[in-house]
């Protein structure tokens, strides 16, 4: 490679990391402890559990759900009923003051579905945990704290790419994972920051493109009302605003049989985002390991409870859908958990590493610049 | 032009091979658990691995 060639390749991998190193140190601090969010809600207390009760004990009709819901929480109206995968007894309800309040000022508890008594999910509402997912997510800047985060991540995938041009220069005489320990601190932390940035390739720019593709979550969704649900419930654009609506009990039902196969992940109710103002939307997941992820919406009419539509897929929904596991390493059992730590701890030494070793190098260049203008 | 070729394959033939390992055992737990779980295990391992020895030695 030519010299010019690599001083360019170098120039942009010096600016890209360097100024998206305080977002993702920060994005790999905050990222660390949520990786075992389960374990640490278990740990603290915060995970909902639910009654000791024989295994046979029949469930709840859904809509005595919604009763037992409205009770709990007067005055606010239903979001978002979400099944929990580790325990079938429990329903996530969502509930906010109207139906379009915006996700972080919503109201998060479990509903034992036996029995309908309420259990609190302190730490989907506030606290520790919620702090570090808000950071992570858009630190605390709603949508435009997304978009930053989602640029950053755009710097850090260049960053890598120019990383793995310059790292053939560098390796071009030493054999792979190759690291002078001997030799001066610059020259090891040099082989460390190549050999780990070049071996965690592939991890980095996966959950880097992930990271990209959640934090653009709310234009996605965004798109997909405009695009995909608008033209499902065009029949209903000047239908007047509904006064009541019909009990949600039979809609698993009617939305299995509307989509033979797949399983009930949550439903919106009208007047969310996920939703139209005179739907129910049953979002139904596929059967299959990797279908799970992908979400088809059957919408039934929130007065007469008729089917009318179920909801293609998307790409940019499944994209984002299939985003979610590979960003977070929940899919792979614990040992891909603990993985997913080192790398991301990997990933802090990585960049801390960029840094020192920028700051070396400007400190050698300065006393050759002086030199120079004294001269 | 062939000294090249096999220069740079010296310089990126483990990294390729290790990103490629990555690669497959990240899409495999996809598409299962057991078996395809353990393919991530080994993809994600290894660059876990190569990272550590270098820190520790």
């Amino acid at each position: 490679m030519k010299s010019q060639t690599i001083r360019r390749w170098s120039f942009v991998h010096t600016w890209t990391s360097l100024i998206c190193t305080v977002f993702l140190l920060m994005l790999a601090v905050t990222g660390l402890p949520l990786i075992f969010h389960h374990e640490i809600d278990h740990l603290l207390g915060d995970a909902p559990e639910l009654k000791e009760m024989p295994a046979d004990t029949p469930k709840l009709d859904l809509q005595q759900l919604v009763l037992k819901a409205q009770a709990h929480r007067p005055g606010e109206v239903m979001q978002y009923f979400g099944w929990d995968e580790d325990d079938s007894n429990g329903v996530v309800a969502i509930m906010a003051a109207t139906a379009g309040t915006e996700p972080n000022s919503s109201h998060t508890f479990m509903l034992d579905a036996r029995t309908g008594d309420a259990v609190e999910m302190p730490s989907a509402n506030g606290g520790f945990m919620m702090t570090m997912l808000r950071l992570h997510v858009d630190m605390f800047a709603g949508l435009p704290g997304k978009l930053l985060l989602a640029f950053m991540g755009v710097l850090f995938v260049v960053a890598i790419i120019s990383g793995v041009v310059l790292y053939s220069p560098f390796m071009r005489r030493l054999k792979f994972a190759t690291v002078r320990h001997e030799k001066s601190r610059r020259l090891r932390w040099l082989d460390l920051h190549n050999l780990i940035g070049i071996v965690t390739l592939t991890w980095a720019l996966v959950v880097g493109v992930t990271g990209v593709i959640s934090a653009l979550s709310d234009l996605v969704i965004a798109a997909w009302r405009n695009d995909s649900l608008s033209a499902m419930v065009a029949p209903y654009r000047d239908a007047p605003p509904l006064t009541a609506l019909a009990p949600v009990s039979r809609v698993l039902d009617i939305a299995a049989e509307a989509a033979p196969g797949m399983v009930p992940d949550f439903i919106a109710f009208p007047g969310t985002r996920f939703s139209s103002e005179h739907h129910y939307a049953v979002f139904m997941k596929g059967g299959t390991h990797l279908t799970a992820h992908l979400l088809t919406p059957v919408l039934i009419d929130a007065s007469t409870l008729a089917v009318t539509a179920v909801g293609e897929r998307p790409w940019y929904m499944d994209a984002m859908g299939l985003s979610q596991p590979l960003h977070f390493g929940d899919y792979g059992g614990r040992p891909m958990q603990i993985l997913w730590a080192v790398l991301d701890v990997l990933t802090i030494i990585v960049l801390g590493s960029g840094v020192y070793l920028w700051v070396v190098r400007r400190r050698a260049a300065v006393p050759a610049v002086q030199a120079e203008v004294a001269g | 032009m062939k000294r090249k070729a096999s220069s740079l394959r010296s310089v990126f033939g483990m990294p390729a091979l290790i990103a490629l390992l990555g690669a497959a055992g990240l899409f495999a737990a996809l598409l299962g658990d057991g078996w395809w779980d353990a393919l991530a295990w080994i993809g994600l391992g290894l660059p876990a691995w190569y990272s550590i020895r270098g820190v520790c030695r």
